[in-house]
Order: structure tokens, then sequence, then C-alpha cells
């Protein structure tokens, strides 16, 4: 049998798949959050902010609906070490603006029209992030 | 105004997607990275389930002229590599492994992310304002 969290995450990546979708033959911009937000952090998106802000506002109140709606129990089980949740964000947000995209621009977007700079990327995020996982958690037990 | 609505929807099936997929719950990133531990593979899932749809989009596009709404296409992808694209996806995957959130998940959980949520949130936006500097001292290194 497959697990019902592989089938769960087929289709909502295929919910992502079409959002894109229908991001990039809609409006002709590719999806990625990291841009989106970034665009409007640092001005250099500002020209487009009412289709930027569209998009953002949507991104975090329809979870928020879907959750009311069917009473899903959730949690993002995120560790409550707030050292290490500032430092995540920190090197998020430098990393994902310096590479120019995240999972979803570099990852979604680039690798379905089979960017070279969007496969490195996701090849380099991939790679940097197991070994963190065996450095900061098997290594030294703090994630 | 169509512009806005094509955004919003877009906003939210991404967001409706990232729930349902269960990438906003950080155990399930977390192991997906953690290969020498409890390996768990939904994220290959959710990645292969949503590069079907944008397979086919891409090809639409060379068909069409211009969007729906009228604004152009993407243009090529650079096939440029370079450095800030290898520091930056490096840090990011650190930042990635370390919480288990990156910035999709980070926005679509906000509601209920909880004081780290809204942290972690708050700590990418300072990041994202941080990078210029930071990309400056990059180039200088890389310049020599």
């Amino acid at each position: 049998m497959i697990p019902n969290e592989w089938i769960m995450g087929l289709v909502g990546g295929l919910m992502i798949g079409v959002a894109a979708s229908i991001f990039l033959l809609g409006n002709g911009r590719i999806m990625g959050a990291s841009g989106l937000i970034g665009g409007l952090v640092d001005r250099s998106g500002l020209s487009d902010w009412a289709e930027r802000i569209a998009f953002l506002a949507a991104l975090i109140i329809v979870p928020a609906v879907l959750i009311a709606l069917f009473d899903i129990q959730v949690s993002t089980n995120a560790t409550a070490n707030l050292f290490i949740v500032i430092l995540g964000g920190l090197l998020v947000g430098v990393g994902t603006r310096l590479a120019n995209g995240c999972t979803s621009g570099h990852g979604v977007c680039g690798i379905s029209r089979f960017s070279i700079r969007g496969i490195m990327a996701t090849v380099f995020y991939l790679v940097a992030g197991g070994i963190t996982m065996v450095l900061f958690r098997h290594v030294m037990g703090v994630i | 105004m169509q512009r806005l609505l094509i955004a919003a929807l877009a906003g939210g099936l991404f967001g409706a997607g990232l729930l349902v997929s269960g990438m906003t719950d950080t155990n399930k990133v977390q192991g997906w990275l953690d290969v020498f531990g409890d390996w768990d593979p939904t994220l290959a899932f959710v990645l292969g389930g949503a590069i079907i749809p944008m397979l086919i989009a891409w090809q639409l596009t060379k068909k069409r002229s211009a969007s729906l709404s009228g604004a152009p296409f993407p243009s090529k992808p650079s096939t440029q590599l370079d450095h800030n694209l290898i520091i930056g996806s490096v840090l990011f995957g650190i930042g990635w492994a370390l919480v288990g959130l990156c910035p999709g998940p980070a926005m679509a959980s906000l509601s209920w992310g909880g004081l780290s949520g809204v942290l972690f949130f708050v700590a990418m936006l300072g990041g994202m304002l941080l990078v210029k500097p930071i990309r400056t001292q990059i180039d200088k290194v890389f310049a020599k």
C-alpha cells in the first residue's frame, strides 16, 4: 500500500503546479515565493505591488480559511528554540535573495523548464540541507 | 483587475496545495532532508506533482505569443552560473533545514504557526533587507 501521506503530497503538489501554471499562463509570471515577497521588502518590485499583495494575501488567508472551515487539526511543529528560528529565517531570507529563488521559483518553475540555474540551485540547497541535518541533528543534536 | 484576480487565484491555490501536501509541517520537510535518519520521501511526491502541470504550461507558452492578461512570458532562462546562485542556495539550504520552512510554507502557515512561525517570517524579511550589502561584499571577494 502507498502511504496516505505520499498521495496527499502528490495531490498537494499537483495543486501547487496548477497554481504556478495559472500564474505563468495568466500573468506571464514565475511563481517564486521569495521573489514575490522579496521585491516588496527591498522595494525592487514596487511597480507591480498590487499583484504581489493579491498573491501573498491569498497565500496567507486561504489556508487559514480552509483550516477554520474544515476544522483541520494542524501544526507546523516548528522548533521553540528561538535562536534557531531566527538564524534559520535570516539564512533563508539572505540565501533566497542572493540565489534569486527558492523551492518554488528555482525548484518547481525552474526544473520544469530545464533551467540549468534552477537545477543547480536545487541541487545545492538540497545537499546543504542534508549536510545541515547530519551536523545539527545527528552530531550536535540541536534540531 | 484581471491580473489581480489571477494572482489571488494562484496564491490561494498555492497555499491550499502547501497545506494539503504537508509542506507546512516542518517535521515532514526536515524528515525529507534527514537522509541518514528516519527518511520521509513525501517531498519528492510534492515536487514531482508540482512539476507535471508546469511541464505542460511551459510547452503552452511556446504556442502563444503572450499570457492571458497580455503580459509577455518570461524570457529564456539564463545559463550563467555565478557565485551568488551557489552561495545563496547553500545558505538557503542550511536555513531551510534548521527550521523546516521555506518562504512559501512560512507564509502559508503564518496564521497558525505561532511565535516561532512569526519570528521566522520576520527574520526572513530581515535577511531579505540585509542582502544588498552582503552581495556587495561577496562580489568584492570574487572580483579579485
